[in-house]
């Protein structure tokens, strides 16, 4: 049963800490959430399965900021989302209507010095980059940010060299324990669970000195590239934004996400938004298909844990080919409308 | 709460306050609830120095090997160069200074004694000054950060800019806990930088999951880089010459009072799992059929 609970934070704060071993067997887990329309949006969920492995009765509290309805319709969906979650906590004030790093990070601190949890977790997409390691340096500990494995409560695995190595962590400070965790190594469960929520709204306030100007989007009706099953990404081969158009008719045919490489974006075939790789986003789906794609290290970062890798280029040399599963040599200008035809729909 | 004093002119100042309104259990902020006023020492603009982070890593495009003892990354031997968001950073303080919005670009590195390299590099850039903290050993971003901080007590910078991520660790977290050690406002993961010298603000363009958004900041702040803020210049060979008589200060973390045992240990560094060879594939028939019956894909 998960309990909505107001935030009261006092004016005087007493910051508790405590060595982690010394509280081995009481691990508590603070996810920092978000929310989108009411509703906790998935990578919350990520971070709420990563928290199960740091240990037994790890009992998951969500914090949810920002103002209005869709937060109080956020907290009642993540009171119910997932078995794991045990208390939502909610920061309602017009200063978390952007998510701004700088009131986040100090909302966190505070929940922190009030609560003491032994582990704070989110998730490694550019909200956590942003926040989780500036609420660190306002605790003073460090952070172990972009784990793709948990192996108790203090030890983490992490890529380095863009995933060309993995360096395992043991985390030897006071709690609490901060770590981001990739989406991708920790898939969230469809789970329906049961709940009662009482909410009560709450007041936090937080310095400003950065404002939110604005966001530049593009509205697409294809599928999230974090999270979707099958992705088709072009690379410069494409030569122009007018090509590009292959790459998300195919996407579309196969109900895909468009993906892009760093070149691609550069030369302006597509918004950054698209970029997969060591930089961009990480991408794990069942199936990739990269087309003009050369294959550089940075690159295959975003997407070496694809299940299923597919290439086309003209290249025989190319280094993408080292790391697809099947390769084809041809000229995608040729491949690629072969494959409109003959695909069956979604 | 921490509270902050904005000096908006030599004669007179102005208390600033969080805004109370739009919130359901208003707390009572009185002086007397003050727990912490910090008073801001804002530089004339017309002097406003740039503190730049630049780090020594494997070059980019080595192809990195893990040590069989799997104590590290092997460094013997391979190509050092200057960590890529690093040049970018550079480069893009050096374009403000030669907008006229800044006097000085100090490059900063931390890191063992052939870090000066990686400092003379970015002197030959069109740095200004170098400082060298000589630290050896892990050095993870908390310590960094903390010896950055104990640099910009110093130096007193209007505008702090690092890479936003190093290529070897790829953390991504020195400046934003650079940010929150100093309290100052961030702007990571920058694609544009416009500074407004006269409001004394910056706006920083960001790439973030859904696009780009953008923020503006009040300086004194931080910025992180991301790939597309600049195209970095090339050391000139003139330069490279002018740069061997540029000043480097060095510290050692002892000097500037910061302590770097760390909260964190590396247990073992391994090699990723390896994926099953693939096949090349000769027709798109073969590879439709070989994704819908072997790898039951579509």
């Amino acid at each position: 049963m998960a309990i909505v609970r107001a935030l009261r934070v006092p004016l005087r704060l007493r910051p508790r800490f405590s060595s982690l071993s010394s509280i081995a067997g009481s691990i508590s887990t603070l996810v920092i959430g978000e929310h989108e329309g009411g509703a906790v949006k998935a990578p919350t969920l990520s971070a709420v399965e990563a928290a199960k492995y740091l240990g037994e009765g790890n009992s998951v509290s969500v914090l949810l900021a920002g103002t209005g309805s869709s937060l109080q319709d956020a907290a009642e969906h993540a009171a119910s989302c997932h078995p794991s979650i045990s208390q939502v906590i909610v920061a309602d004030s017009d200063h978390f209507v952007h998510h701004l790093a700088e009131p986040w990070a100090r909302l966190v601190q505070l929940v922190q010095q009030r609560e003491g949890y032994s582990h704070i977790v989110t998730v490694s997409n550019s909200f956590g980059k942003n926040v989780l390691p500036r609420a660190a340096a306002l605790l003073d500990v460090s952070p172990i940010t972009d784990v793709v494995s948990i192996s108790g409560p203090n030890q983490f695995v992490r890529p380095i060299y863009a995933g060309n190595a993995l360096s395992t962590v043991r985390y030897t400070g006071n709690s609490p324990c901060l770590l981001s965790v990739r989406s991708t190594s920790f898939p969230e469960p469809t789970v329906a669970a049961d709940f009662r929520a009482e909410k009560a709204p709450i007041s936090q306030d937080s310095i400003r000195k950065s404002r939110y100007v604005k966001l530049t989007s593009q509205e697409t009706e294809r599928p999230d590239l974090g999270n979707a099953k099958v992705v088709v990404t072009g690379g410069r081969a494409l030569k122009s934004a007018e090509n590009f158009k292959m790459i998300e008719k195919l996407a579309e045919k196969l109900g895909a996400a468009v993906g892009a490489t760093r070149a691609a974006v550069d030369a302006g075939f597509v918004p950054n938004d698209l970029q997969v790789g060591q930089t961009g986003k990480i991408v794990a789906p069942e199936l990739y298909l990269a087309f003009g794609v050369s294959g550089a290290i940075q690159h295959v970062a975003g997407m070496r844990d694809s299940k299923v890798i597919v290439a086309v280029n003209k290249d025989s040399d190319a280094p993408i080919f080292k790391v697809a599963d099947y390769g084809l040599v041809g000229d995608l200008f040729e491949v690629i409308p072969e494959l409109l035809e003959k695909l069956p729909e979604k | 709460f921490d509270q902050e004093k904005k000096i908006k002119n030599r004669e007179s100042f102005s208390f600033w306050i969080p805004s109370q309104s739009n919130v359901c259990c208003p707390f009572k902020l009185t002086l007397s609830s003050l727990i912490v006023a910090r008073v801001e020492h804002l530089s004339p603009p017309a002097k406003m120095k740039i503190m730049v982070a630049v780090k020594r890593v494997i070059d980019y495009a080595v192809k990195i090997r893990v040590k069989p003892d799997k104590s590290g990354v092997e460094t013997q031997n391979v190509k050092m160069s200057m960590n890529p968001f690093c040049e970018i950073a550079l480069e893009e303080a050096l374009r403000i200074k030669e907008a006229g919005l800044a006097s000085e670009v100090v490059a900063v590195t931390i890191g063992p004694k052939q870090s000066i390299d990686t400092l003379r590099t970015g002197l030959a850039m069109g740095a200004d000054r170098g400082i060298h903290v000589e630290a050896t050993g892990d050095l993870f971003p908390l310590a960094v950060a903390k010896l950055f901080k104990a640099l910009v007590e110093i130096e007193k910078p209007g505008l702090i800019i690092l890479g936003k991520q190093a290529i070897d660790n790829d953390c991504n977290q020195t400046g934003q806990m650079v940010a929150g050690l100093l309290g100052w406002p961030q702007g990571t993961f920058a694609s544009k930088v416009v500074l407004d010298k006269e409001k004394q603000e910056v706006m920083v363009d960001r790439e973030v999951d859904g696009g780009l958004e953008t923020v503006c900041l009040n300086l004194p702040a931080v910025i992180t880089t991301d790939l597309r803020l600049n195209q970095p210049r090339y050391a000139t060979l003139p330069n490279i010459m002018k740069a061997k008589s540029k000043p480097v200060k060095k510290y050692t973390p002892e000097e500037l009072n910061v302590g770097t045992k760390s909260d964190l240990e590396v247990v073992e560094i391994t090699e990723p799992p390896k994926r099953k060879a693939g096949v090349l594939v000769s027709s798109v028939d073969e590879l439709i059929d070989k994704l819908r019956n072997e790898a039951h894909v579509i």
